[in-house]
């Protein structure tokens, strides 16, 4: 085929039909709003909800499941933008580590060591390994639709970054149920549910994100 | 030498802003400003892949083949192009991610005789667009129906959208999606070949 005839073709096809901003706002919007109401909808909010939000456990589970799933959220949204800056994104996902690290330390020498097993094995740990996943489905596709429309350098990587931020959407969810509130826990069954979401990612991402 | 840098530093600049100006109309569908771009923007990406087909020692054809891709990769993903930022960072890193992958994947069965390297570089008239290497007709064939004659009416007969939407009794929407997902295709079979 001839250049000029495939300039004719693009040139009849100028106009964007939904820019990527637009896709992305939409495929977050509406999977949040999803997985919300699937929560919601079947196992609820976590009945004393409100009687217990001051104590800081809980503060800091809600806190760091949202700041997670907002910086993870960043980076999925530039990752797919080419030319868009990424590391320093990237780097910011320190922050939630280093927090987690920080009340992690802060957990284990307030409580005493008899306590340390019970309050990281919980009483959910199978519920919140089986739940989180579920909830980041909605995010996860979402987010696979959306960068499918972007141009990501590196295809398994975004599908790590989208994973990480679906898992992160999803936990930042479930900890409006989980009855679970030690740092322990959530260092420790959190972490295997979003890493497994992002690993999952990351393999499809490699196979569907290229361009 | 400074000097020289720095005038085409600014030449290089206002270049950007106009393909900037170019792009922004295009994405809210002016076909004008949208064809001033890509025709202004081809031989630039025609002197980038035939200088890296050169040092591969491929025939012009694959170069030409390489833009093609490039142009494809610019088209489906402009969307992704912040309007309030400027064009080159992601026009750089669009091309760059296309040539290197287009070239690697050419890479395997690069091989060509010393004579047609000779040719080449005789014929080295960056302007001029080499004889494509997959002819249309192949590419049509691969087509499925209305995208094949959509592509044939509007490439080779150089038919509008309208004229191709009463000819082949289809609304111009129609011929607007089909014509969409034939480029999809098109990337596509490039991509798979």
């Amino acid at each position: 085929m001839k250049t000029d005839d495939l300039i004719t073709l693009m040139t009849h096809d100028a106009p964007v039909s939904m820019r990527y901003s637009r896709v992305l706002a939409l495929a977050l919007g509406a999977s949040v709003v999803f997985s919300a109401a699937l929560l919601v909808g079947t196992v609820g909010l976590r009945h004393n909800m409100a009687s217990v939000f001051e104590t800081w456990r809980v503060l800091f589970k809600i806190v760091i499941t949202l700041v997670l799933a907002v910086l993870a959220a960043r980076l999925a949204v530039r990752i797919g933008r080419p030319g868009a800056e990424i590391r320093l994104t990237a780097l910011s996902l320190g922050v939630p580590l280093i927090m987690v690290v920080a009340a992690v330390v802060v957990e284990l020498s307030v409580l005493p060591e008899d306590a340390w097993r019970a309050s990281l094995v919980g009483q959910n740990a199978l519920f919140c390994l089986f739940f989180v996943p579920v909830l980041s489905l909605a995010p996860f596709a979402g987010l696979f639709w959306a960068l499918k429309k972007g141009a990501p350098e590196n295809p398994a990587a975004a599908g790590a970054a989208a994973g990480l931020a679906a898992g992160a959407i999803a936990a930042a969810i479930y900890a409006w149920h989980c009855p679970d509130d030690s740092p322990l826990f959530l260092a420790t069954w959190y972490v295997i549910a979003i890493a497994s979401v992002s690993a999952v990612g990351a393999l499809l991402g490699r196979r569907w994100l290229r361009w | 030498m400074l000097p020289r840098v720095g005038y085409e530093t600014v030449k290089q600049s206002t270049r950007e802003e106009q393909w900037a100006a170019w792009l922004r109309l295009a994405i809210k569908g002016d076909a004008q400003a949208y064809n001033r771009f890509l025709v202004d923007v081809t031989p630039q990406l025609r002197r980038m892949a035939r200088r890296r087909c050169d040092q591969f020692g491929a025939p012009a054809s694959e170069a030409e083949d390489v833009v093609q891709e490039v142009l494809l990769a610019i088209h489906l993903k402009r969307g992704t192009w912040d309007p309030s930022r400027p064009l080159g960072p992601w026009l750089a890193t669009i091309v760059r991610n296309k040539l290197v992958d287009s070239l690697r994947r050419r890479g395997r069965h690069v091989n060509v005789p010393i004579e047609d390297v000779a040719d080449f570089l005789k014929a080295a008239d960056e302007t001029h667009e080499a004889a494509d290497r997959i002819d249309t007709e192949t590419i049509l064939a691969r087509l499925k129906d209305p995208q094949r004659d959509i592509v044939r009416s509007i490439s080779i007969e150089g038919q509008g959208i309208r004229e191709t939407a009463a000819r082949l009794k289809m609304t111009e929407v129609a011929v607007r999606v089909a014509l969409h997902r034939a480029l999809k295709s098109l990337a596509a079979l490039y991509r798979s070949e």
